[in-house]
């Protein structure tokens, strides 16, 4: 059964290495729904942050394969439960349209919406949160002519993640001490293929 | 206090010593000659020139092999590599010197053989801007390259070379990309010498092996009735053969390799089985849907080898052991997986195994084999026909040969042949493009082979079809000198996807007649001597003085227009409806 899944990946900061894991999806004719390149909570480490719909069996074989590039560090995936993730959105919609009709401050608190940017003629809000939050300002602002409508790629953190700080200690030192769980999905995968 | 000050000092100017101001070309070759390379197949142009300046003035320690074509050179150094152990090593020029390389990278990355590729790039500041000679050689090559990297600073070439070598040889082996800058190379810098590189913080090439796994598989291989080993390339690339021997022999357990891993197992050892997969041998093949635990050592499960995957070993308890933790479940979900490396799970595996013998088990291997001595392999190496077969001529070499020459063949109705019917007495002897299915690999891969293992024979065998895709590859055995057999099983057919066309598609022979040129003319014209055998009487004699022959030597053997390679698979179908005609 197809799920969403939201894929976590700690990498070197290595010009190409996006193209190198996105081919890993295109290769398999797999969609991206959302990725986002960040740094993370270590400087020089890369935090990518990736959202596709599949079957668990097939997002554990892509995070092998993507665990498998020499640049990259760790990856996780998890479930919609198991994280908290916001997306961010911008409209663009005329100001004296805004300014006639409807009630701004309505809006504002409504959908916890903000004004990033009034000028003559135009008006930017923004808001952040699920994607049917920012989907549903889209229809409220629709009947005032949206000139505009961007969504940013989703960023998540993982609830039970204790960050990277010593996972990354332990990949420096040459050799790896027993408590290291190099590949989870190894170790995970009684539970995993038990499904 | 006095002699402390000293020794600071001297240290201070050895140091200053120790760093010589170099060029990126310089410092590159350094690199190889630090990383014992002793042999670089290659083909100059443009934007490698610094290189092969530099290369001028290192002629006593590194030989350089001037190929006919940039594809021969990666064949040659994959060829190089999986007959020494070692990393083979390419240059190549620019644009289309790179874009050459291609089907080399991407054998060798599905092969996993150690091959690092220098390519020449176009100035920095050119990059990008549709430059004479100037492609996008990183990206191409993204998805059949282990690891690759562009150097646009000389600074960068001692530690991205120690790099290379380390990715390229360790873990999985696999082709690297190091594509250089012509400004990095003419760049003087200050070189403080070459250090290997032992580390690469977000690469672990060994896991710790985890007990309780080991443990676990030695449970089941301990409580089964009927178990059955099958091997890989993982078994010769770990240098684990003699760990393996000792496994099996323990066990007591039959076991079959796959193409790739022929060879590391003498092929007449009491418990070698034979050939799995497609065209592989009778028993290993149905007895695979038979046996209660199948143990897989260093294998990915190819297609080739599994057939159908929803009818394969469904009865039976599978282990696999691999360094690779992507291929543990990719293909074939396994009740046990041991992740690590071979050489260091087989004897810890080895340890916990009870002494144990299998007298009824191995006598099905045997059965089975008998039917396909007599329905299959009988005709095949003594024909009743007055055709030539390509079974004989490698039952011939095996006997003339003793087992131990290499065979590098080139892919198709040859190949299969040859891997069924070879007589193997030491590890990497068998050399073939297993994954991709290259044709026109044997030549240039027999060049490499050949430097791999100078002491060794070294026999291409290669078909009409594949000969003819890289038969320029003679002009680097004329001007190297280098001592190779060539034979050419012709069938004046592209003979495997006639069978094909034949089985399935009705005999629509469709594009599979291939003529051929005069091979003993072309060979002439390469200075090389050659013969032509059409005649079973000649064929002993003709084989004899191919081998006696103290240079390279070609030989084509005129064989059955119509022949099939029985068993076979057929596709679609699963391991157990092997079909022996």
């Amino acid at each position: 059964m197809k799920k969403e899944f939201t894929i976590t990946v700690y990498t070197e900061n290595q010009v190409g290495l996006l193209n190198r894991i996105a081919i890993i999806f295109s290769r398999r004719k797999i969609s991206i729904d959302s990725l986002n390149s960040s740094p993370s909570e270590i400087e020089g480490i890369h935090r990518f942050t990736i959202v596709m719909n599949e079957t668990l069996e097939v997002v554990v074989k892509i995070c092998r394969q993507i665990e498998k590039q020499v640049e990259v560090l760790k990856v996780y995936y998890n479930t919609e439960e198991e994280i908290v993730w916001q997306e961010l959105a911008l409209y663009k919609v005329s100001t004296d349209e805004i300014a006639e009709k409807a009630t701004v401050e309505r809006l504002l608190r409504e959908y916890g919406a903000r004004v990033v940017a009034i000028r003559k003629d135009y008006t930017v809000f923004e808001t952040t949160g699920h994607r049917e939050e920012t989907d549903r300002l889209i229809k409220v602002l629709e009947p005032f002519g949206l000139i505009e409508f961007v969504r940013s790629a989703r960023v998540a953190i993982i609830k039970t993640s204790k960050g990277f700080h010593e996972k990354l200690k332990e990949f420096e030192k040459t050799e790896p001490g027993e408590e290291l769980v190099e590949n989870e999905f190894l170790n995970k995968r009684d539970d995993v293929f038990t499904m | 206090m006095y002699t402390v000050e000293l020794t600071e000092q001297e240290t201070e100017k050895k140091k200053e010593q120790a760093i010589q101001n170099v060029t990126g070309s310089v410092a590159l070759l350094d690199g190889l000659v630090q990383e014992q390379v002793k042999t670089v197949f290659g083909y100059p142009g443009g934007a490698i020139m610094p290189i092969y300046d530099a290369l001028y003035d290192f002629n006593d320690k590194l030989e350089h092999i001037l190929v006919r074509h940039e594809q021969g050179a990666i064949h040659a150094a994959q060829g190089y590599a999986r007959t020494s152990g070692k990393t083979g090593v390419v240059f190549a020029t620019s644009g289309p010197g790179a874009t050459n390389l291609v089907t080399g990278l991407a054998d060798a990355m599905i092969d996993s053989t150690p091959v690092v590729c220098i390519t020449g790039q176009v100035f920095a500041h050119l990059l990008g801007t549709d430059a004479f000679q100037e492609t996008d050689v990183i990206n191409i090559t993204m998805p059949v390259t282990k690891w690759s990297y562009q150097v646009t600073d000389a600074n960068e070439i001692p530690a991205v070379m120690a790099k290379a070598f380390f990715i390229a040889s360790t873990g999985r082996p696999g082709p690297v990309v190091i594509d250089i800058t012509k400004n990095a190379q003419l760049q003087k810098f200050d070189y403080a010498g070459y250090t290997k590189c032992q580390h690469v913080r977000s690469y672990r090439p060994k896991p710790i092996v985890r007990k309780e796994y080991v443990e676990a598989a030695a449970k089941l291989i301990n409580e089964a009735k009927k178990p059955m080993v099958i091997f890989g390339q993982g078994v010769l690339l770990g240098r684990a053969e003699k760990e393996f021997k000792r496994f099996i022999e323990k066990g007591g357990l039959p076991a079959a390799w796959t193409i790739l891993g022929m060879s590391a197992i003498p092929t007449d050892h009491p418990l070698a089985m034979g050939m799995l997969g497609m065209h592989g041998n009778y028993g290993p093949n149905v007895l695979t849907n038979e046996c209660d635990v199948l143990i897989a050592v260093g294998m990915r499960f190819d297609d080739r080898v599994t057939g159908r995957l929803d009818k394969y070993a469904k009865q039976a308890k599978i282990i696999h052991l691999d360094i690779d933790p992507a291929e543990i479940d990719k293909n074939v979900k396994t009740e046990v997986a041991v992740w690590g490396d071979c050489k260091e799970t087989l004897p810890m595996l080895t340890a916990l195994l009870e002494t144990k013998c299998y007298p009824q088990w191995l006598q099905k291997f045997k059965n089975y084999l008998q039917d396909e001595i007599d329905a299959v392999i009988t005709e095949e190496l003594n024909p009743s026909t007055p055709e030539m077969t390509m079974g004989e001529v490698i039952n011939i070499l095996n006997e003339l040969t003793g087992g131990e020459a290499i065979m590098v063949t080139d892919v198709g109705q040859h190949q299969m042949v040859t891997c069924r019917y070879a007589k193997y007495n030491k590890p990497n002897s068998n050399i073939t493009s297993g994954g991709l299915g290259t044709m026109g690999f044997a030549l240039p891969a027999a060049i490499g082979a050949k430097f791999g293992a100078q002491d060794r024979t070294v026999i291409a065998i290669a078909g009409d079809g594949g000969i003819q895709m890289t038969i320029q590859e003679l002009g680097t055995v004329m001007q190297s000198k280098i001592n190779v057999k060539i034979v050419i099983l012709n069938n004046r057919f592209l003979g495997m996807v006639r069978q094909w066309q034949q089985l399935f598609n009705d005999k629509r022979y469709s594009f599979v007649n291939i003529e051929s040129p005069d091979y003993v003319q072309v060979a002439k014209g390469y200075y090389i001597e050659g013969n032509s055998v059409s005649d079973r009487a000649e064929l002993r004699d003709a084989l004899k003085k191919m081998l006696d022959h103290n240079a390279s030597y070609l030989l084509e053997v005129m064989v059955g227009k119509e022949n099939n390679v029985f068993p076979m698979v057929p596709q679609g179908c699963s391991v157990s409806e092997v079909r022996l005609k």
